[in-house]
């Protein structure tokens, strides 16, 4: 057992961030709440660098890594707040043609989920809708990788103008969002919607856990600089307190989403959810807290994570449904 | 990332596994949890049968007499026998979890020959004389005095919350040997027999009813310089040591015995009733998130110990507070299970809901491990 980053996964996680602080950093976040519409070329750059095609096969063109190194990504990506369906393309990168490198941007969308809400639905070039397929398998926690295709849910592919939508003023600045209303079902696509699930609620979760990080170095940070009192706040122990809650959030997130990637197990995939959902949340609330007045203004990031966080937290596994399955399955 | 075991270490398990299964059945009634003497005989025997089988100290260097087994197989063998309901350390926790390993550590050879031994077979108990009426959580404000008269220490003073001490044969012991020092420097760590002339032990009563810890007052107590480990007034460091033992590894094998717990209580929910309150029903759900990943950062702690080697860090804190505060939820739930039940002292939750109200206090309360995280992971200054 070496549950432990290994060398090529930090020399990832690493290269990821630097790539993402160059091409995504303050400004850009900061242009990207005036103007959300998603940047193609760092699109097109992100696939150019293997970041979609992170887990297709070598001989597919693809990376050939694992969930793990995926996971990792991911995480970065939610430490930069970088917008856009990230987990769609990169589940999506070997069923839809152009996503791998890029060129194309395809969204996901959850059937049940009343209302069906759409991401970015402007920049879109496919939306897949995914219906079914949730919940533990037949056998509690087995890990259903490589059963059959689409078992127990289907999906459906649709050029976005076929989708009938009605507008949604989203809470997050940088995810616009449109209420789905008719969407034709005409055009199946052969995946694995129960995996495809797990993996999307996975993904979803290192991005919280990515967000959670983060926000634990805003508050650090911060509270290290303010001075009130004639001494750093950070040297009052209800702020303190604060903060040495906000980091065992995160560690304990980081530990259960990096297991779930490893196991791939249903209630570990859930646990993660649950927990990566919470620490991203309250996180971002408490890093609010620890900034003060400035942090309930526009102009600090901190609410930027906190809505994304929000958002993340109301899609794929929510934490009701999280909740009943984990009770199942003590008793499965 | 790797969460699978090497193909020695799922050996080591299947030889575990079968020894606890040939000896675990033939092990006499456990004694009421009133009963110390008895409780001490029961542990001690236990770490005999494990003495005698080659598990005694498993994690413990081998020139201290232990197996000098890696991290991982020492988390093999909490999990293993937790799993198998073989009996907990008891009576030897302090000996096996932190004045061994200290002495392991910090004591001289003659030290280590003299009271190591006795501790793996089972022999000697230790208890922890650190926390005193006026020096809890500032535990450097101790003032328990040792004076030097040649090559002995006369020690008076008044120590407190010591558990274990009524049958304890040893204990470790932080003294003031220089009472003009800074706190942190004029304090040093003894080994005093517990039977020594001038020491009294009276039993506390603890709010479980049963007398779980001691006062332990010291009169005029001699005790040989030769008891002393590390230098003269260096005993904070060695307490450093002690504290990092004693929060580092301690809890691992009862988050196994957690969610042992978590899966008794949903199926006794089941049973009655209550499983049909849906509040009742996600709040188990949500202990079963907590617990695995508490597991899962126990599993990542100790591969980094493995990689790191030696002391554990400051990791353990982040571990104990998180772990404190789902242990007593646990039972606060159990005891919604429970209904009236609860009301029942003598039921198993019960009591287990009662001692988990120490958890986060002893060895170090939720505000100290908030300020150990704060200051010495996150780099926040010190407060005032
Ligand atoms: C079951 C049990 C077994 C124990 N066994 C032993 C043993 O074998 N040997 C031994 O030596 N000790 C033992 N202890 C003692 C234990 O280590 C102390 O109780 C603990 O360190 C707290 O000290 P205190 O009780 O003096 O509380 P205090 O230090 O008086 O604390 C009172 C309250 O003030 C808070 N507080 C104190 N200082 C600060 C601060 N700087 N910032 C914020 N809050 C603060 C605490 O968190 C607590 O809420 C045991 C305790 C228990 C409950």
């Amino acid at each position: 057992m070496h549950f432990q980053l290994t060398k090529d996964q930090r020399a990832l996680r690493d290269g990821t961030r630097e790539l993402l602080a160059g091409r995504f950093g303050r400004d850009r976040l900061r242009a990207a709440v005036g103007d959300p519409a998603l940047d193609r070329a760092l699109w097109r750059e992100l696939g150019a660098a293997g970041f979609f095609a992170l887990r297709l096969p070598e001989e597919a063109g693809g990376v050939g890594l694992g969930l793990p190194e995926a996971v990792l990504v991911l995480e970065e990506a939610g430490r930069a707040l970088l917008p856009g369906p990230l987990v769609a393309c990169q589940l999506l990168a070997g069923a839809v043609d152009g996503v791998a490198s890029g060129e194309k941007i395809a969204g996901l969308c959850e059937g049940e989920r009343e209302p069906v809400l759409w991401e970015h639905p402007a920049d879109c070039d496919e939306l897949i809708l995914v219906e079914g397929g949730a919940g533990p398998p037949a056998h509690g926690a087995g890990d259903g990788a490589g059963g059959a295709q689409g078992r127990t849910g289907s999906a459906y592919r649709s050029a976005p103008d076929r989708v009938a939508c009605a507008p949604f003023a989203s809470v997050d600045p940088l995810t616009p969002l449109a209420r789905v209303t008719g969407l034709p079902r005409t055009e199946p696509l052969a995946l694995d919607v129960p995996r495809l699930r797990r993996e999307a609620t996975l993904l979803t979760a290192a991005q919280q856990l990515g967000s959670a990080a983060r926000t634990v170095e805003m508050a650090v940070r911060h509270a290290r600089e303010r001075e009130q009192f004639g001494a750093p706040v950070g040297s009052f122990q209800a702020v303190k307190h604060l903060c040495a809650q906000m980091l065992v959030r995160a560690e304990m997130a980081r530990s259960a989403v990096y297991a779930a990637s490893v196991t791939e197990s249903v209630l570990d995939v859930t646990a993660a959810k649950l927990l990566a959902d919470e620490a991203a949340v309250d996180n971002a609330r408490d890093c609010l807290q620890v900034h003060g007045g400035m942090g309930f203004t526009w102009e600090a990031d901190v609410h930027l994570h906190l809505k994304r966080a929000w958002l993340r937290a109301a899609r794929w596994e929510v934490a009701h449904e999280a909740e009943e399955l984990l009770a199942a399955g003590l008793i499965a | 990332m790797d969460l699978t075991y090497t193909p020695e270490e799922e050996d080591f398990r299947a030889r575990l596994r079968s020894w606890l299964g040939t000896v675990l059945p033939g092990l006499p009634a456990k004694p009421a949890a009133t009963d110390w003497p008895g409780r001490r005989a029961y542990d001690t025997a236990w770490q005999r049968m494990l003495y005698d089988a080659g598990y005694a100290g498993l994690h413990w260097p081998e020139d201290a007499g232990g197996q000098g087994a890696t991290p991982t197989q020492h988390l093999i063998f909490l999990e293993e026998t937790e799993r198998a309901g073989a009996p907990y350390v008891g009576a030897n926790f302090v000996g096996l979890l932190h004045a061994g390993p200290t002495l392991a550590a910090e004591g001289t050879a003659e030290q280590r020959a003299r009271w190591l031994p006795p501790i793996l077979r089972g022999d000697e108990i230790w208890c922890q004389g650190f926390s005193e009426p006026d020096a809890g959580s500032d535990l450097a404000a101790l003032r328990t005095r040792a004076v030097r008269d040649g090559d002995t220490y006369v020690v008076s003073g008044a120590k407190i919350w010591t558990s274990h001490a009524e049958v304890a044969d040893w204990c470790e012991l932080l003294v003031r040997t220089d009472p003009a020092a800074p706190k942190h420097r004029g304090i040093s760590w003894l080994a005093m027999p517990m039977d020594a002339p001038g020491v009294t032990v009276r039993p506390l009563r603890t709010l479980a009813g049963s007398a779980e810890f001691a006062e332990v007052f010291l009169d005029g107590v001699r005790i040989p310089v030769s008891h002393r480990v590390g230098a003269e007034n260096d005993g904070w460091r060695v307490t450093m040591v002690t504290l990092s033992f004693e929060r580092g590894t301690a809890f691992v094998g009862e988050v196994v015995a957690c969610r042992r717990v978590l899966g008794a209580l949903a199926r006794a929910a089941r049973a009655n009733g209550r499983w049909d309150d849906a509040v009742l029903r996600r709040r188990l759900g949500r202990l079963n998130a907590q617990f695995a990943a508490l597991w899962r950062l126990t599993q990542w702690n100790v591969s980094e110990a493995q990689q790191g080697g030696g002391v554990p860090g400051t990791g353990g804190s982040v571990f104990k507070l998180r772990y404190s505060h789902a242990r007593q939820e646990l039972y606060d739930t159990a005891a919604e299970v429970l209904g009236a039940g609860a009301l029942d002292a003598d039921h198993e939750w019960v009591a287990d809901r009662l001692s988990s109200l120490s958890y986060t206090i002893a060895a170090g309360t939720s505000q100290i491990q908030q300020n150990i995280v704060a200051e010495r992971i996150l780099g926040l200054p010190k407060g005032r």
